[in-house]
């Protein structure tokens, strides 16, 4: 079976700095991936690239047989790919319900539909069946901008989820989050690729978050692959921990 | 908390309904048309407001827009064309033009942005002041008819009142449905946050471009009202004065509220009526009501009403809420 999405020889680079140095790797379907590497390493920008939010300098994207490098962000997501960033980004003024239907809203109908048709573009159902699986259906009516940091970041999440894509790249989804938290995120999380077969490529700091929720890890530095596989392998690999303890 | 909230608005409003229907009674032809001004400004800062404080795309355009209503319709009219067609194809030609105005918005921002649509304005009213051939220069149009509606002439100042106070009637309306549809949870989230929206599907480039259009044919919509108004229209009342004018009438209200364009139109056009009483020096003293305003207002007046009555927080303050911005935005 083909993979989700091929990353080949990504490449990018901002005047002399080269931020990514050639990265190839591929998702499967249903599996959830991990991208570790020390601060400054490239994950970021990686992400950046494969989502069009930045053009590669060389290299090629590949979603489903696919090419879509430096494809728009929203015609990718369009076409099933979902982020999450780094800094949390909900909209702080919307309500979380609001901020739940915006998610999925550019996926139902056509512009006209959107305009004449239905004020929650048919989508307060899937919008409260989300809420009811991140456990924030107490807050649905609140402005996001009210709720704590680790709810804002369990909504973040779950705007991913919205459109039920085919593959989600979480950047850091638990930064900041606290430990009750934490465990939360990383059942529901779980919950989704089972029950969705929901593919994720997911960057995180968090080693035992990563560690625990991981099928198979990339470990980043200077902007090149320097270990791959299952996460009991990767915390051995003698390379890795060169890389995070520097000798 | 809420519930009482909604109890004072739906007062408010249905106060401000009441008076709008009976003020023509009350008031002399110069009251009238000073009212009927505010209604058709009015519409021009809905348009603003949908560009500016939802969509969050800085506009220093918006008398241009209003000028070119105003000019289709008082060529046409005084060239024969029945009224509707030219209102129609104001505002049709508004909204084209608009849209093209809007791709520079795609490429700058904020400060850069109000320079490039000033620079817009300088050249629409230019063409106005120079072009002579086309748009009387600065002789102008005279004699520009008042429409007719159903064979009810709108010429007494009553009558064209209230045909203009329909027409905002309708044009609230329909912003109204635009804010409270998908569309308008788009604008906001583009203004907002524009990147987090691209990775949610919204294409920003064809929402930017969007609330430029449907900002400028409101713009257009209002002017084509204008001209019948005044009657006689010559480039002056659409220079970048004017711009700045829709801009605090925005900005005053309460950017991004539905209705602060009503009520920063009626600080723009009639509080300095209201202050004619400082006779010579009634501009300076409206000038320092208005600095007065935003000093301590700088969300509008519906800002300000709306941190007075506003429940408190669930836990912390919205950490990224902007004074500039209304919370009420979308809803």
């Amino acid at each position: 079976m083909s993979p989700v999405l091929s990353v080949r020889d990504l490449r990018k680079s901002f005047g002399g700095i080269v931020a990514v140095d050639g990265v190839s790797f591929e998702v499967n379907d249903g599996e959830i991936l991990g991208i570790i590497g020390p601060n400054g390493s490239g994950k970021s920008t990686l992400f950046n690239c494969i989502l069009g939010q930045l053009q590669p300098s060389g290299g090629e994207v590949v979603l489903d047989d696919r090419p879509v490098t430096g494809m728009r962000p929203c015609d990718l997501n369009l076409l099933g790919v979902s982020r999450t960033f780094q800094l949390l980004q909900v909209f702080a003024q919307l309500t979380v319900r609001e901020n739940l239907i915006l998610a999925g809203q550019e996926h139902q109908g056509t512009m006209l539909s959107r305009l004449i048709g239905r004020r929650d573009a048919g989508l307060s159902g899937a919008a409260d069946r989300m809420l009811a699986f991140f456990r924030l259906e107490h807050l649905g009516d609140e402005p996001a901008g009210a709720l704590s940091y680790g709810q804002q970041k369990l909504l973040d999440t779950a705007m991913a989820f919205m459109a039920g894509p085919r593959l989600a790249l979480l950047d850091e989804p638990a930064g900041g989050v606290n430990l009750t938290m934490l465990a939360n995120l990383r059942d529901r999380l779980r919950a989704i690729n089972s029950e969705q077969r929901a593919t994720f490529v997911v960057i995180e700091h968090n080693m035992e978050f990563v560690m625990a929720l991981c099928h198979r890890i990339l470990v980043l530095a200077e902007g090149r692959i320097i270990a791959e596989g299952d996460p009991a392998a990767v915390r051995r690999d003698p390379k890795v921990i060169e890389a995070y303890l520097g000798h | 908390m809420r519930a009482s909230r909604s109890a004072i608005a739906w007062t408010a409003l249905a106060a401000a309904g009441v008076f709008l229907l009976v003020a023509p009674f009350l008031f002399r032809p110069y009251g009238i048309f000073i009212l009927t001004t505010w209604a058709v400004l009015t519409i021009a800062a809905i348009g603003l407001n949908l560009t500016l404080g939802y969509a969050g795309q800085i506009s220093l355009a918006q008398a241009a827009f209003v000028g070119i209503g105003a000019y289709i319709t008082a060529w046409l009219t005084t060239r024969g064309w029945p009224f509707w067609s030219t209102y129609i194809l104001a505002a049709v030609a508004c909204f084209v033009i608009g849209w093209a105005l809007g791709y520079p918005a795609l490429r700058v921002q904020h400060h850069y942005l109000a320079f490039v649509t000033l620079a817009f304005n300088t050249l629409v009213y230019l063409i106005f002041r120079n072009e002579e051939w086309l748009t009387g220069g600065i002789y102008g149009i005279t004699n520009v008819p008042r429409p007719d509606v159903l064979g009810w002439s709108m010429s007494r100042p009553r009558d064209f009142y209230y045909f203009c106070l329909a027409h905002l009637v309708l044009v609230s309306l329909a912003t109204w449905w635009l804010i409270r549809s998908p569309w308008g949870r788009a604008f906001v989230a583009l203004r907002e946050n524009p990147t987090r929206a691209l990775s949610l599907g919204v294409d920003t480039r064809r929402y930017t471009l969007m609330a430029f259009a449907l900002g400028a044919g409101l713009g257009g919509i209002s002017g084509a009202l204008y001209a019948p108004l005044v009657q006689f229209i010559d480039p002056t009342p659409f220079a970048l004065a004017l711009s700045l004018n829709l801009l605090l009438m925005v900005v005053v209200g309460g950017s991004g509220y539905f209705f602060g364009p009503f009520l920063g139109a009626v600080v723009a056009v009639l509080l300095p009526e209201w202050t004619r009483f400082a006779q010579s020096y009634y501009l300076m003293f409206y000038a320092v009501l208005v600095m007065a305003l935003m000093v301590f207002c700088p969300s509008g007046l519906l800002g300000f009403a709306d941190r007075l009555l506003r429940p408190t927080p669930l836990k912390t303050p919205a950490a990224t809420s902007d004074p500039a911005t209304g919370p009420e935005a979308a809803r």
